[in-house]
C-alpha cells in the first residue's frame, strides 16, 4: 500500500516536472511574444504611412518623428521605472515643464522674459537637473517615508509645480536660449537629431540597467512582491526613493529636449499640454504593468514609436485640426485593447 | 520560565538558534511572556498553539522582522544581528511564510538569489552587474544537490504552490542558512505534495539543518517533527520530544483543559436560537421540494476539469465533497453556489434550473455560500462585522432602499452570539478581527439569508481547534434545526465528519461514495488518491 503511494507520488512529481517544463517553454515563448507584440503593429503603421503619403518614408520625415518623440520617450523611461516599482508619478509632466523653465528664466535677458541673471548655460543645465532631483526627492520622501498615497502626492505636486512654472515668468515664454542650452533638442549629427541619439542611449542604458544591474533586478522584485523583496534583504525604501528621483531627472531631461526643439519654454510646456496622458499611454501600450513588476524598455520604446507614427501620419494627412485629439484618443484606446489582448494586462477593477 | 528544553541526545550539541526570555507586548496585551526555545541541527521542532497563542509573533521575532521587548535571539551562541540588517539575518535563519514570498515575474534562479545575485567576474563588484549565467548555474546546482525538480529558468508565475515553496527553501539554502522556519507550509498543498514536502524535510534534517515547523494539523506534527513546543496565551507551556506525547496530551496542552469529544451529537437538537428562521415548511419530510439536482456538469475550459458529474442532495441532507487539489471538488461546489461557470450540464434547485455563474440568482433561490478564500471573497475588510454579515440580506432589511445600521445589527447580533464572535462591537472592521473570527463573519453572512442549502468550501481552514469545532457544530446544528441541506467541499476530514455521506472526486469524476458515517480516515485518503474500491 505505502509502496504504491510512494510510487504514485514519484510519478506525480515526474508528471508535474514535465508539465512545468512545457509550461516554462510556452511561458518563455509568450513573454518573447509580448515583448515583440507591437512590432507587427509598427510595421503595419509604416506600410500604411508609406501608402498614404510619399513623403512618409523620407529620411527627413523619419528623423523628424524621432526628434518629436525623443522628449516624450525620455519621460516614458522615467515613468516606466516608477511604474515598475509599483508606483505612479503624475508630476513628471510638470517637472518636464518647470525644470527647463527655471533654467531658461535664469539664462535669458529680461527682454526675452528672463529675470536677467544671465547665468552660464552649462550652469543652467545643472540647475535643470537639480530641479529634477529636488522634485523627485520631495515626492519620494512623501510617498516612501511619510507613506502618503503616490497618486494624490504627485497630483498635488503637479499643480504646485505648474503654478510655479507660470508664476515665475507671469505666463510668458522665455526665448532666445543660448545654443549650448538648446543643443540637445535642436542639433543634428549628420542627418540624425542629437535628441534621438540621446533618447535611444537612455532607452538602451535603462534596459541594460534593468536587466543586468542588481538595483535593476531589485526594481522588478519590489514591484512584483514588495514583502518578498524586503525579506530578501533588498533596501526597498532606498531603491524606491532612487527611482522617484531618477524618474524626475529623466523628466527634466525630456523637458530640456523639448525646449531645445521648440526654441523657447512655453508656460504650458508639460502640464498645460497634458503630456502625462501620452506618457502613460505609451508605457501601458508597451506592456508596462500599472500594477508594477512587469514590463521592459523594448516594450516602452515601441509604445513611444507607435504614438509618434500615428501622430505623424495624422499630421501628414492633414487630419482636421479640431478632431486631432479625438482621433488620438481613439488610437490610444484601440492600442490599449490590443495590448490587453496580447499582453494580458488586466485592470485593477 | 524554565530553561529551554534540550533534547537529551543532543545535550552536548550547541543550538543553532535560540530565543531566550522573549517578552513582547502589543499595547496592553501580552503576545509573548518569557518564551525560550532552541533549534538544534538535525531536529525538527513543531510549534503548535491555538490562534492568538503567539506563534506568529514568535516567528516574526525569530525571523528578525519584529524586535522583542525583552530577551534576545542567539545564533550559534552569538547575539543576532540588529533588526535592520535583513541580509545578515537571512544568512542565519530563513522563514517560509504562509503567503508566498516569491516574486512572480522573475525566474526561479532570480528568486533563489533575490537581493544577492552573483556579481559578474571581471567587473568591479561595486558596479553591481549581475552574472545571469552564473546565477542560473548555481541555482540549478543547488537544486540538483538537493534533488529538487524545478527548472531554474521558469518564471515563478507559472509554478505551482508546491514548487514556489521549493524555490523559497532553495533560496534559504543558497544563502547558507541551515536554520529554517516553515510557517503552515502545508496549508495550500494537496496530500501528494505534503508527502513530498515531508520527504524534503527529512532530507534537510539528515543533512543537519535545524527546522521549526508551525502547523494547525497535529497529525502532521506527529508525522514529521522530532520535538514539539506548545504556546498558550503567549507562554511556552510544554516542550518535549514527540515520542513522549500523545495527540490527546498535545491538545490538552494547547487548550489548557481536558477537551471533550467533539463529534456532534445528531440526536440531541438544542432549542432553536433566536434570530434564525424557525424550521421552514420545507424539510426532510418532503423529498423533492428542496432537492439539489446536478446533472452531467462538464467543465473543460479552465484549469480544473469536470466530466459529466451528477449528484443529488435531498432536502435536509448533508453531503461532503472531497478530493485532491484539481480534482474538481471545490469547483463543483462553486458551480452549485453560482460562483463559477460550466460548459455543459445543469444545476436544478427546488425544481428550478439555476442560471449558471450567477451568484445573485443562486442567493435568491436560497443557496448560502461560504467561499474558499475568505480574504478574497469572504468579507469586505474595511466594513464592520454587522454590515458584512447582513450583506446577503440588504434587500430584506432595507426600507425604500435605505438600510438602517440598527436593523442591520438587530439581524447580525443573534448570529454573532451564536458563533461566539469575538469583536469590539459589531461595527468593528472585519480586517481587525483574528482569522478565526473573520471566518465566523463569513459563515454568518451565509447563514443570515436563512438558506435552504448551504454550500461551504473548506469552512475551517486556518482556524484554531476550538473555533473549528464551534463552526462545525454550528453548521451541524443549523442544518438540523432549519432542515437546510449542506454541500461541503473540504479536504479536511474533520469537516466531513458532520456529513451524512461523502463523495470523493478524482480527476473531475466522482470516484466513489462513502455512505456510512463515521468515515474511515485511511479509506478516504486512499480514495482521494484514486486508490481502493470503486464499487
Amino acid at each position: 500500500m505505502s509502496e504504491i503511494k510512494d510510487g504514485l507520488a514519484t510519478l506525480a512529481a515526474d508528471v508535474e516536472s514535465a508539465l512545468t517544463r512545457r509550461r516554462t517553454r510556452s511561458a518563455a515563448a509568450i513573454s518573447w511574444f509580448r515583448e515583440a507584440a507591437l512590432l507587427p503593429v509598427l510595421v503595419v503603421l509604416v506600410v500604411v504611412g508609406a501608402l498614404l503619403n510619399s513623403h512618409f518614408l523620407t529620411v527627413s520625415n523619419l528623423t523628424g518623428i524621432g526628434q518629436q518623440v525623443s522628449a516624450l520617450g525620455v519621460v516614458v523611461v522615467g515613468e516606466s521605472l516608477i511604474l515598475l516599482i509599483g508606483g505612479m508619478d503624475l508630476s513628471l509632466e510638470a517637472t518636464y515643464g518647470l525644470a527647463p523653465m527655471v533654467a531658461a528664466w535664469l539664462l535669458v535677458p529680461v527682454a526675452a522674459f528672463g529675470d536677467g541673471v544671465l547665468l552660464n548655460p552649462y550652469l543652467g543645465i545643472l540647475i535643470l537637473l537639480a530641479v529634477g532631483v529636488a522634485v523627485g526627492a520631495v515626492n519620494g520622501l512623501l510617498i516612501v517615508k511619510a507613506r502618503l498615497n503616490g497618486f494624490i502626492v504627485t497630483l498635488g505636486m503637479t499643480i504646485l509645480l505648474a503654478g510655479i512654472q507660470d508664476g515665475i515668468v507671469k505666463g510668458q515664454s522665455p526665448f532666445n536660449l543660448p545654443s549650448a542650452f538648446s543643443y540637445l533638442g535642436a542639433a543634428n549629427i549628420g542627418a540624425i537629431p542629437v535628441s534621438l541619439i540621446v533618447a535611444a542611449l537612455i532607452f538602451i542604458g535603462a534596459g541594460l540597467f534593468l536587466r543586468y544591474h542588481r538595483a535593476g533586478r531589485a526594481i522588478y522584485a519590489i514591484g512584483g512582491n514588495r514583502e518578498a523583496a524586503r525579506a530578501a534583504g533588498i533596501k526597498v525604501d532606498r531603491v524606491r526613493m532612487g527611482v522617484y528621483v531618477a524618474g524626475s531627472v529623466l523628466a527634466a531631461v525630456g523637458g530640456l529636449m523639448e525646449t531645445g526643439r521648440v526654441g523657447s519654454v512655453a508656460s504650458t510646456q508639460g502640464y498645460g499640454e497634458g503630456i502625462i496622458f501620452s506618457v502613460f499611454a505609451a508605457a501601458v501600450i508597451g506592456g508596462v504593468s500599472l500594477q508594477g513588476g512587469k514590463g521592459n524598455m523594448v516594450g516602452a520604446a515601441s509604445g513611444v514609436v507607435l504614438l509618434g507614427l500615428v501622430q505623424n501620419i495624422l499630421d501628414l494627412e492633414n487630419a482636421p485640426n479640431y478632431w486631432i485629439d479625438a482621433i488620438d484618443g481613439i488610437v490610444i484606446l484601440f492600442a490599449l485593447v490590443l495590448a490587453r489582448l496580447i499582453g494580458g494586462e488586466k485592470s485593477a477593477e | 520560565m524554565s530553561d529551554p528544553y534540550v533534547p537529551s541526545a543532543l545535550a552536548s550539541v550547541p543550538p543553532m538558534a535560540s530565543a531566550e526570555g522573549i517578552h513582547k507586548r502589543f499595547g496592553s496585551t501580552y503576545a509573548l511572556r518569557g518564551v525560550g526555545l532552541s533549534l538544534y541541527p538535525g531536529r525538527c521542532l513543531g510549534l503548535v498553539g491555538r490562534n492568538g497563542a503567539g506563534k506568529s509573533t514568535l516567528v516574526s521575532i525569530l525571523s528578525g522582522i519584529t524586535a522583542p521587548d525583552e530577551g534576545e535571539v542567539l545564533f550559534d551562541g552569538q547575539p543576532a544581528p540588529s533588526l535592520g540588517e535583513i541580509a545578515a539575518w537571512r544568512g542565519r535563519i530563513a522563514t517560509v511564510f504562509q503567503h508566498s514570498m516569491v516574486v512572480p515575474g522573475l525566474t526561479v534562479a532570480e528568486n533563489v538569489f533575490l537581493g544577492r545575485q552573483p556579481p559578474r567576474r571581471g567587473v568591479p563588484k561595486s558596479l553591481g552587474v549581475v552574472d545571469w549565467r552564473r546565477m542560473r548555474e548555481q541555482a540549478r546546482k543547488i537544486m540538483a544537490d538537493w534533488g529538487f525538480v524545478v527548472s531554474a529558468d521558469a518564471p515563478c508565475a507559472s509554478l505551482t504552490v508546491e514548487q514556489r515553496q521549493v524555490v523559497e527553501i532553495t533560496r534559504a539554502l543558497a544563502a547558507g542558512t541551515r536554520c529554517l522556519l516553515l510557517d503552515e507550509p502545508t496549508a495550500a498543498l494537496e496530500r501528494g505534495a505534503v508527502l513530498r514536502l515531508f520527504e524534503r524535510i527529512r532530507q534537510l534534517r539528515e543533512a543537519g539543518v535545524a527546522i521549526m515547523y508551525i502547523s494547525h494539523h497535529l497529525e502532521e506534527v506527529f508525522e514529521i517533527c522530532t520535538d514539539v513546543a506548545v504556546l498558550r496565551d503567549g507562554e511556552l507551556v510544554l516542550t518535549a520530544p514527540m515520542t513522549e506525547l500523545t495527540k490527546d496530551g498535545l491538545v490538552t496542552a494547547m487548550v489548557g483543559e481536558k477537551k471533550k469529544d467533539h463529534h456532534p451529537e445528531r440526536a440531541v437538537v438544542p432549542a432553536p436560537a433566536p434570530g434564525l428562521a424557525p424550521p421552514a415548511s420545507r424539510g426532510l419530510s418532503r423529498p423533492g421540494a428542496a432537492d439539489l439536482v446536478v446533472t452531467s456538469v462538464t467543465m473543460a475550459s479552465t484549469g480544473v476539469r469536470l466530466s459529466g458529474v451528477s449528484l443529488t442532495v435531498r432536502g435536509g441532507e448533508r453531503v461532503g465533497l472531497t478530493g485532491l487539489r484539481g480534482s474538481g471538488a471545490t469547483t463543483l461546489a462553486r458551480i452549485v453556489a453560482g460562483a463559477a461557470a460550466l460548459d455543459a450540464g445543469e444545476v436544478r434547485f427546488g425544481g428550478r434550473v439555476l442560471t449558471v455563474g450567477d451568484r445573485a440568482a443562486a442567493l435568491r433561490a436560497g443557496i448560502g455560500y461560504i467561499p474558499e478564500d475568505r480574504q478574497a471573497d469572504g468579507f469586505v475588510p474595511l466594513l464592520g462585522a454587522a454590515e458584512n454579515m447582513a450583506m446577503t440580506i440588504t434587500d430584506r432589511i432595507a426600507r425604500a432602499g435605505f438600510v438602517s445600521p440598527k436593523r442591520r445589527e438587530l439581524r447580525a447580533a443573534p448570529l454573532a452570539r451564536r458563533l461566539s464572535l469575538v469583536s469590539a462591537g459589531l461595527g468593528q472592521p472585519v480586517r481587525e478581527l483574528s482569522g478565526g473570527n473573520q471566518q465566523k463573519v463569513t459563515v454568518a453572512r451565509a447563514l443570515a439569508s436563512d438558506p435552504a442549502l448551504i454550500v461551504a468550501i473548506t469552512p475551517t481552514r486556518g482556524v484554531d481547534v476550538a473555533s473549528k469545532e464551534l463552526l462545525l457544530a454550528e453548521l451541524d446544528r443549523i442544518t438540523s434545526e432549519t432542515g437546510a441541506s449542506l454541500l461541503l467541499a473540504s479536504d479536511e476530514l474533520d469537516d466531513l465528519a458532520i456529513c451524512d455521506r461523502v463523495l470523493v472526486l478524482v480527476r473531475g469524476e466522482i470516484f466513489t461514495e462513502f455512505t456510512e458515517p463515521p468515515f474511515d480516515r485511511e479509506a478516504l485518503i486512499a480514495a482521494t488518491e484514486g486508490l481502493g474500491d470503486t464499487s
